[in-house]
């Protein structure tokens, strides 16, 4: 007994047990493999820093030549012309109407198809749909692109003779098509995240499927559903391709879903696809302006990630 | 028999008697009552039309996008639209060195995001203690996935094309594709890895085994498949990826293909295509697209076609390849 504590003690002595020195190299590859696994999982952390520190520094130049009072105030913006403005707001006025748009076509259609794929739908047609809304989520935006420029737009035009051939609505409905399914598979998880208990009580006291639905499910399962909303909007606020293609590049402050205007993401693929120099007003601009889209989105991720969690905590 | 009958008729000949009055109300209430019942029931059903209605907006949408695609694009579906380079003129314009660009940075985006993804997904599942700091590992992930792609584009911009000086190549490109689907491979990987029982890992380490062969020769095996779904649909999202690429400023007319990963002498393989200029099929698309002569709209629409087709095929797969293994294992 006292042997092997002694060799234990002595580590210059590990080579005399060819056993126990297998089990030390052993302990050394565990060691090694685990630190290197945590390496990879601290490259989101890293990931998520560089973002950050990217685009305050960039922003930071920026803010060295335009106020932030400017920035904030100004309507006009014209980084790339002789007299520049720098106003961001005619930016986010873009963003937020082809978002509104887009979110008052989701919403509904979400809602209404989440409620009727967790309560009224069979087992069999549940396990068919929704494969195909996850095939629907996966459909490369810059396709939308197509789809709003050159297949609604003609359309709308119809009805509209005065739509010109970029503007937001035609952007927004797309945009809402394309989160429909989002917000579905997320509001449906969230409903059938409720007891059967409480669908059994509802329907004991005689009420139809559709008053069960929305009196007791909805109500119960509303945090996920809500969640699922602002994930929809944090969606369509970062959405890029669809309003690059179809709602224009024109930065003007206007909730005129009629009109064509740029949306931040706009803006960053307009600046991107001219060959602007490094370090130039206009290159920093669209980290500025990216800084603006990343703390909008985060905001709404971050609410929307605290009321799941608060819901599922519930039951 | 008889007696039975008796008793049950007994208070209903006693009510027609003595409460008629009474009893004309509660048929009078009976009626609203009935009439009641069928103003729901037909809302129920009114509600089950509409739902299916809604249902199949969404899904219509995919079938008639995918058919004006199609149509439009018709005159484009030849062999000859894959081995051209880009043209200015729309009718000899082709995807040669688009597909090519696509498939060498998916490449690089599955080299980066793979093995990277899945350690990250084995460390947090098997090996992170429960604390602050593997908190903010998981936090970090999850607002990663919320993070616009367009971002990704504006940090490759930053730090990869200027502080790195990699430059507007493949290796940039798929670097930032990389770092996109992270997230995607972390969140399935541990999503499988969770689904495999303790009584695995359990008998293992009675076994002596140590704690990487139980990851290794277990954990690992276990979750192929439910990790292969979720790198399949991570690599579709990267295939369809536009804005992060632009933003990188990619060039969108490239009449080159990138020197071949391959080469005839030893050592067989070279590097040289990393750094290379390089198009992708949704930017070959999106530059199509912007050009208002309606031919070159033909163009992108027969690109357009060809993009859905293969992440359909690609999600579709990694769809039935989840079905599949839920299915089958049952511990």
């Amino acid at each position: 007994m006292s042997a092997v504590v002694q060799m234990i003690n002595q580590p210059v002595n590990l080579t005399i047990s060819p056993r126990l020195a297998k089990n030390v190299g052993r302990n050394i590859k565990e060691r090694i493999i685990e630190f290197i696994l945590m390496l990879a999982a601290l490259s989101a952390v890293a990931t998520t820093l560089s973002i950050v520190a990217i685009l305050l520094y960039e922003s930071l130049s920026f803010f060295k030549t335009v106020s932030i009072v400017d920035f904030f105030t100004d309507t006009q913006w014209t980084p790339l012309f002789e007299d520049a403005h720098y106003g961001i707001l005619a930016l986010v006025s873009g963003t937020l109407t082809t978002s509104a748009i887009a979110l008052s076509v989701a919403i509904p259609i979400g809602t209404i198809s989440a409620i009727y794929l967790s309560e009224f739908a069979s087992h069999k047609t549940r396990e068919i749909v929704k494969p195909l809304l996850e095939l629907l989520v996966g459909v490369p935006t810059i396709v939308f692109g197509y789809f709003a420029l050159l297949f609604l737009t003609p359309i709308l035009q119809k009805f509209f003779p005065d739509l010109p051939g970029f503007n937001m609505l035609s952007a927004g409905i797309v945009m809402g098509i394309m989160i429909v399914p989002y917000i579905a598979s997320l509001a449906e998880d969230a409903m059938r995240a409720v007891p059967m208990a409480m669908r059994e009580g509802s329907y004991a006291m005689g009420a139809t499927r559709f008053q069960t639905a929305i009196r007791v499910v909805t109500p119960a399962a509303i945090s996920g559903i809500v969640a699922a909303y602002i994930l929809g909007i944090s969606r369509a606020v970062g959405e890029t391709m669809v309003v690059a293609v179809a709602a224009g590049q024109q930065p003007i402050v206007s909730f005129n879903p009629m009109e064509s205007a740029a949306t931040i993401t706009a803006y960053i693929v307009q600046v991107a696809l001219g060959d602007l120099p490094h370090g130039s007003i206009g290159y920093q601009s669209i980290f500025a302006a990216g800084l603006v889209l990343m703390i909008m989105t985060l905001f709404f991720n971050v609410i929307g990630h605290m009321i799941r969690k608060k819901y599922r905590e519930h039951y | 028999m008889t007696t039975q009958t008796d008793l049950t008729q007994t208070p209903i000949s006693q009510a027609t008697d003595s409460q008629a009055p009474a009893q004309a109300s509660v048929l009078k209430n009976l009626d609203a009552v009935r009439a009641m019942i069928k103003r729901h029931k037909l809302n129920d059903y009114i509600f089950s039309v509409i739902g299916l209605l809604a249902l199949m907006m969404a899904l219509l949408t995919l079938l008639v996008l995918f058919g004006d695609l199609v149509i439009d694009g018709f005159t484009r579906f030849n062999l000859q639209f894959l081995s051209e380079f880009p043209s200015r003129r729309a009718a000899n314009a082709g995807l040669l060195s688009a597909w090519v660009g696509s498939a060498l940075v998916m490449l690089v985006t599955f080299l980066v995001a793979v093995p990277m993804g899945v350690a990250a997904g084995l460390y947090l599942e098997e090996y992170a203690p429960k604390n602050w700091f593997s908190d903010l590992i998981e936090i970090n992930v999850t607002n990663l996935a919320g993070v616009p792609s367009i971002v990704y584009g504006l940090l490759a911009l930053g730090l990869f094309v200027y502080i790195l000086g990699l430059g507007q190549s493949i290796l940039t490109a798929g670097l930032t594709l990389g770092l996109l689907i992270l997230p995607i491979v972390i969140v399935s990987t541990r999503e499988s890895i969770r689904a495999i029982p303790i009584a695995i890992r359990e008998a293992a380490y009675a076994v002596g085994a140590t704690k990487w062969q139980v990851v290794y020769d277990h954990v690992l095996k276990y979750s192929y498949g439910g990790i292969l779904t979720g790198v399949i649909i991570g690599m579709a999202r990267a295939l369809g990826e536009t804005a992060p690429i632009i933003t990188i400023g990619a060039l969108t007319f490239i009449a080159f293909l990138p020197p071949s990963p391959l080469t005839e002498v030893a050592p067989f393989i070279n590097f040289e295509w990393l750094s290379s200029g390089f198009t992708v099929l949704p930017i070959q698309m999106f530059n199509w697209l912007s050009r208002p002569d309606h031919a070159f709209h033909i163009n992108a629409a027969a690109t357009g076609a060809l993009i859905i087709i293969v992440t359909l095929l690609m999600n579709g797969t990694a769809i039935y390849l989840r079905y599949k293994i839920r299915k089958n294992i049952k511990w």
